[in-house]
């Protein structure tokens, strides 16, 4: 597997530049991650065979002061639109996943005519009383680890979280995950919900609402909701997966994605 | 003689003048639950935040604590403490002063001179902060130039947690209401202002406080590198609140005097408060025996806050934690393995409480203060399930055979305290009286 390569694209003076990933020939497909930090999990590369696939950071997860400029979803959107602009993207596949595929849904039912179909991956963003979204942010480590994955202790999703050698890159790692999941917590702490389901019905894409069985971060009730409440979606159930399928089952999500977007 | 309070007041005092050289005792006031059961560590995930409050709060015995807590803070005014100490929590059995302002408007109502150490009001949490502008204003007032405006920036537990903000916002909403009130303070209004998360077309708080152009400001702080230089930058006097003790507190106090170093500001004693427990028996033996059971429940069940609710991702700079991961400080407070079976010994020769006969406390809070350097001490004298009669014998051992002998700590340095307010004098009785030419 051969790495993508980082193309920092410049917003504004506002933001320090995105480090976007890129890599892959073929149609555009954007990829969003999810609440701990920029990612190029296997199932990218898997992608990039057929796609060329851009994976930003989420604004503010690398650098907090982007978030000065960011006072909820709709400036992250017009970000995302920005940054879109600047990597040359007319229309679209999009990719989201957990806070990733809040921001997705977000993105196309802002924009709707610029997304051509959407994939949305265990996405936050709904709420329902009767099925409380767990709270993986005053949690131990432990704990969160548990709220993403089926089975924290799996060599993919170890091998998500493995640590740098070298003490400096090892604190630089971990102070990068934790402005990572402050980043998300500034738009979605303590509820993650900020009016998604008034929005849900502008996104036109035709959408793949894919979901771990094992979710227990936003169980799959919330997989059946979006399928629900969108006008062109359909809901596929990956067992043997959490909150992370697309890191626990990466070659099941990809036959799934590709087969959607082909 | 005259001379000017912090506030930029001129002062001619008629008498001789004392108050504003001693350092400054302060009755600190937790108001906790004192009845907790004993297991609640093993059967709770902690003391803040999620305790539950059905299964362990009684509301008529909380009506009773909250008498207790005031009649032992109106005690230490008749006791002569320098100030009487409050702060702001939230569903949090070790304190649960929801409004501080509520408390002090009783204190205010008071005939006396101490001063009412208001430590303080949350600010990220009130909305619009112009309120806190008012109430403290209202304080000002109701006590006659009193009051001290302490400015927390919140703990993550009661902002992030109880409050639920995001936790990238705090410090930013913390340092916008700061803009406001001081300018509502300070400004003729009506004005405008336009803030990030508040707007307000007409800023005209009634009233405004008798201290000009405020009461002196106070900041708490648990070790943030941010908080020192906010100190620094205003010149406000900054409060390392900690259960940890003296000994604990050494790099975290040193830390901040060096930036009062970097700033280029003297090292004033007065800029400087510590929280410290403190237990006194008429001797050691009986210290032991009368405070042992009750410090062992504070670090049982107190203490009992887990981690991830201290250190919840975005409520610290990636500057502050590399500090402290440079530092090797841990901001979390070593747990006792087996509260129940910590020794009086360990407790008091760790200093986390100081303990023992009159001679041995002030001995060792002599020390302390001078390792520290601080003028502004909040004695916590009513620990976890301690009564309102032990609480009281404490006070009174504290107050009469304690407080006289660490008053003068500071006096050789000559030092003025620019922070305490113009009108809280305990000694005015003794010393004089004080007239205050606006």
């Amino acid at each position: 597997m051969t790495m993508a390569t980082i193309e920092p694209i410049e917003i504004n003076a506002r933001f320090v530049p995105n480090p976007v990933l890129v890599k892959g020939e073929g149609r555009p497909l954007v990829y969003l991650h999810g609440l701990i930090g920029q990612e190029w999990p296997d199932l990218l590369d898997r992608l990039s065979g057929r796609f060329r696939v851009h994976a930003p950071a989420h604004a503010g997860s690398t650098d907090a002061r982007d978030l000065e400029s960011l006072d909820g979803f709709s400036d992250l959107v017009l970000y995302y639109d920005d940054l879109f602009d600047r990597l040359g993207l007319d229309q679209f596949d999009l990719v989201g996943h957990s806070f990733g595929g809040a921001v997705a849904a977000e993105y196309a039912a802002t924009f709707n005519r610029r997304v051509r179909k959407l994939v949305l991956i265990d996405a936050l963003g709904l709420w329902d009383d009767d099925h409380p979204v767990a709270d993986h942010l005053l949690a131990p480590e432990a704990t969160r680890r548990g709220l993403l994955y089926h089975d924290p202790e799996s060599p993919a999703a170890l091998a998500r979280h493995k640590l740098p050698e070298g003490q400096e890159e090892m604190l630089a790692a971990m102070i990068g995950d934790i402005t990572a999941l402050a980043s998300t917590a500034h738009f979605f702490h303590p509820i993650p919900e900020r009016g998604l389901d008034r929005r849900l019905h502008r996104i036109t894409a035709e959408t793949l609402v894919i979901w771990g069985e094992a979710d227990r971060l936003t169980p799959p009730f919330y997989g059946r909701a979006f399928e629900t409440g969108l006008q062109r979606a359909r809901l596929a159930i990956v067992p043997d997966a959490g909150h992370s399928p697309h890191i626990e089952q990466a070659a099941q999500v990809e036959a799934l994605i590709s087969g959607f977007l082909a | 003689m005259e001379r000017k309070t912090y506030a930029g007041d001129v002062i001619r005092p008629v008498g001789i003048l004392k108050e504003d050289v001693l350092m400054k005792s302060i009755f600190f006031h937790m108001q906790g639950y004192r009845d907790m059961p004993r297991d609640f560590a093993q059967r709770y995930e902690s003391v803040w935040i999620t305790p539950p409050s059905d299964e362990l709060c009684d509301p008529e015995t909380a009506g009773k604590y909250f008498r207790w807590n005031m009649e032992e803070l109106e005690l230490a005014d008749e006791l002569g403490f320098d100030g009487l100490g409050i702060n702001e929590h939230h569903q949090n059995a070790y304190g649960f002063p929801v409004s501080p302002n509520l408390m002090a408007a009783i204190l205010a109502r008071r005939e006396s001179n101490a001063a009412i150490i208001n430590l303080g009001n949350t600010l990220p949490l009130y909305n619009p902060p112009i309120r806190v502008a008012e109430e403290f204003a209202l304080l000002d007032c109701l006590s006659g130039g009193r009051l001290v405006a302490g400015i927390p920036v919140g703990t993550p537990m009661d902002t992030v947690g109880c409050y639920g903000l995001p936790p990238t916002q705090v410090r930013a909403r913390y340092y916008e209401a700061h803009d406001l009130i001081k300018q509502a303070w300070t400004r003729p209004g009506p004005f405008p202002f336009n803030g990030r998360f508040t707007k307000l077309r007409y800023v005209n708080p009634w009233p405004k406080p008798i201290q000009k152009p405020h009461p002196p400001i106070w900041l708490a702080g648990g070790g943030s590198m941010e908080t020192w230089k906010f100190a620094t930058d205003n010149n406000y006097a900054y409060n390392f609140l900690s259960f940890g003790g003296p000994l604990a507190a050494k790099a975290m106090m040193q830390g901040y005097w060096d930036q009062v170093e970097r700033a280029g500001l003297d090292d004033n004693p007065y800029r400087a408060g510590f929280a410290q427990m403190v237990v006194v028996g008429e001797t050691d033996a009986e210290a032991e025996r009368l405070y042992l059971d009750h410090l062992r429940n504070f670090f049982a069940i107190s203490m009992h806050t887990p981690p991830h609710f201290a250190g919840i991702p975005g409520v610290m700079t990636t500057d502050s934690i590399r500090n402290l991961v440079k530092k090797n400080v841990n901001l979390t407070y070593k747990q006792y393995e087996n509260p129940y079976e910590t020794s009086w010994k360990d407790i008091v020769e760790s200093r986390r409480v100081i303990g023992g006969s009159p001679e041995t406390v002030a001995d060792v809070l002599e020390e302390s203060i001078r390792d520290l350097r601080v003028g502004h001490l909040m004695f916590i004298l009513q620990i976890q399930s301690m009564d309102r009669e032990l609480t009281e014998y404490n006070m009174r051992l504290f107050a009469e055979r304690v407080m006289p002998r660490i008053r003068r700590i500071w006096d050789d340095e000559g030092h003025v305290d620019h922070w305490w307010p113009a009108r809280a004098t305990t000694q005015r009785k003794s010393a004089g009286t004080l007239e205050v030419v606006a």
